[in-house]
């Protein structure tokens, strides 16, 4: 019986030859994932659960990087609840300020995610690590607290959308571009309950960069999960990060797909998504002019070093418009400094855009570029929801970040190959 | 018992804005509960009310502060025609009954008085007298929701210490 990469992982945690799609299994997990909003709440479920141990003190990864460095004092208890509860349990894996990161950039450098495994994390982005061959989903606290104590979780087996991506990406089109297109294609609820599996000649030409920003927002599409195949890529990247056997794995050739979604790299053009959703998508030319107060460039979605390169590359040597105010956040500690030894963070300052240390700060209207009233800002985050970023009257237009960085320049939309 | 109605991609941010994450009590979640989508919400709902909308409701996060801010103002359900996956498993986890039903979600209006029944899934709208079948939970589920969330049931089988 073939299987999808999914179906593959899935079936081989719950200890089965076989699983079929819509199938309910009971999987064990390799890596149980918790941020400074979401571990508080299941740590209350743990303990007023009455469970007293977790499961494996190495497999489990808290990062405190939403509010942090605490905005407040109500978010300060909250980071204090998570700090106390990872010292008490030894928790191997736990982030503070100082070595954080925003947690879908960091665990992938920290090696903590290898093909074939399975990722659940109390982040919707979770599904991040997909780019890596593994299955990795979003869930909520409680189910955060269920696997924390027994190493194990229950899932329905999803049936899966094939993308499959021809051609290469042209200059200043990137996988925001992709991912954009996909959503604006099948919409916010195109990939309910269901896997997305990425294949075809044009994976080769992506970054994993490029792979990291796609897999990150599947679930801006309602994805369960967002699967790339592994190739040499993919081992370049973990070699020397993961230390760990793991295994591979591949759809068989005859994989069943719901659907088939084809997407060609050549012909894609900076994408942008237009407030309220994420499915709102045109292409930068259909909208370049249109004034802005802000541009954000960050996130767990686009704040690796590849996404820092491509805004350099567009700011160096100009200026920040007056009208703009520009926040550059990179997401690691790891990237702050590969960064500055290649002179981005200088080329940004230069540029009069404001460096922060890594947080998620304003992509969910945290801290750190949170809007006023009718304010709009371009964001290279991955939601555009009402409020997302701010004042309920505030905009979002979600961008790669090439086309965030020309904004920031030209103080409006604007096309990165003009 | 009354009705609260709204459209599609209903999503967590509106549900419980991020700025209101910094609290997670019950009582905290539910005083901001459909803060940005309906700022009338929080301070008009009764216990037993219910919330009718479109389809992928709880799109987003993955924030259980959404279900559980609904859940603490006493609503009784959600019926939409689909749920955001993430808001499906965190209901079911935390025992907030939601319900998928197409044509109940696009036909019960704002206001309306509506029963419904989950052992049977039947829904009522008593203001203009039609029924509704929702589709049954699979038994799995259906046992999370009986023993009162997930951690309750793993409890009741004694998985883990």
């Amino acid at each position: 019986m073939s299987m999808t990469m999914t179906q593959k992982i899935l079936a081989r945690h719950a200890g089965l030859d076989h699983v079929d799609v819509g199938q309910l299994i009971e999987a064990k997990v390799d890596l149980v994932l918790g941020n400074d909003i979401t571990t508080p709440v299941a740590i209350t479920e743990f303990e007023k659960a009455g469970f007293t141990q977790v499961f494996d003190k190495e497999k489990i990864a808290i990062v405190l990087d939403h509010y942090t460095p605490c905005k407040d004092i109500k978010s300060a208890q909250l980071c204090k609840q998570a700090r106390d509860f990872a010292r008490k349990h030894a928790i191997t894996n736990f982030f503070d300020v100082g070595h954080m990161g925003v947690e879908h950039a960091l665990l992938p450098e920290q090696g903590l995610c290898a093909p074939g495994e399975i990722i659940v994390g109390a982040d919707s982005h979770t599904c991040t690590y997909g780019a890596l061959g593994a299955f990795s989903t979003g869930v909520g606290s409680t189910d955060m607290a269920a696997a924390m104590a027994t190493g194990s979780l229950w899932f329905k087996v999803p049936a899966a959308i094939k993308v499959t991506l021809k051609g290469k990406l042209q200059p200043h089109v990137s996988g925001k571009d992709v991912i954009l297109h996909l959503i604006g294609k099948i919409g916010v609820d195109g990939a309910l309950y269901q896997s997305l599996e990425f294949s075809g000649e044009g994976v080769a030409s992506l970054s994993m960069d490029d792979r990291f920003t796609i897999s990150n927002m599947a679930i801006e599409a309602g994805g369960k999960n967002g699967i790339f195949p592994v190739d040499e890529k993919t081992m370049a990247y973990i070699d020397g990060r993961v230390h760990r056997p793991f295994q591979a794995v591949e759809a068989d050739p005859d994989a069943v797909y719901a659907s088939e979604v084809v997407i060609d790299l050549d012909k894609l053009e900076p994408t942008v998504a237009m407030p309220h959703l994420p499915e709102n998508t045109k292409t930068v030319t259909e909208v370049a002019g249109l004034p802005i107060d802000q541009v954000v460039i960050g996130s767990c979605t686009n704040g690796r070093i590849s996404d820092l390169r491509a805004a350099a590359a567009v700011m160096k040597g100009k200026q920040v418009s007056p009208k703009v105010r520009c926040i550059i956040i990179p997401a690691t500690q790891e990237i702050v400094l590969q960064a500055m030894k290649e002179g981005l963070i200088q080329t940004f300052i230069e540029a009069g855009a404001a460096v922060s240390t890594p947080t998620c700060g304003p992509c969910l209207g945290g801290h750190m570029g949170v809007m006023a009233a009718g304010e709009r800002t371009v964001s290279t985050t991955n939601r555009n929801f009402v409020g997302r970023m701010g004042d309920v009257t505030s905009e979002i237009i979600l961008a790669s970040p090439d086309v965030a960085a020309a904004s920031a320049i030209a103080g409006c939309v604007a096309d990165p190959r003009a | 018992m009354k009705v609260y109605k709204y459209g599609a991609n209903v999503d967590t941010d509106v549900i419980i804005p991020a700025r209101h994450l910094n609290d997670p009590s019950p009582a905290a979640l539910a005083s901001h509960c459909m803060e940005d989508i309906d700022a009338q919400f929080a301070a008009t709902v009764q216990p037993g009310d219910i919330i009718v909308a479109g389809p992928n409701f709880g799109c987003g996060s993955s924030r259980e502060h959404a279900p559980l801010a609904i859940k603490s103002c006493g609503v009784k359900c959600v019926i939409a025609p689909s749920f955001a996956r993430i808001f499906y498993r965190n209901s079911i986890n935390i025992g907030f009954p939601i319900v998928e039903c197409a044509q109940a979600a696009e036909e019960i209006q704002a206001g309306d008085q509506v029963d419904v029944d989950f052992s049977t899934g039947v829904i009522t709208d008593r203001t203009t007298g039609k029924t509704y079948q929702a589709a049954p939970f699979p038994p799995f589920i259906e046992g999370i929701i009986k023993s009162g969330g997930l951690l309750n049931s793993l409890k009741e089988r004694g998985a883990a210490k």
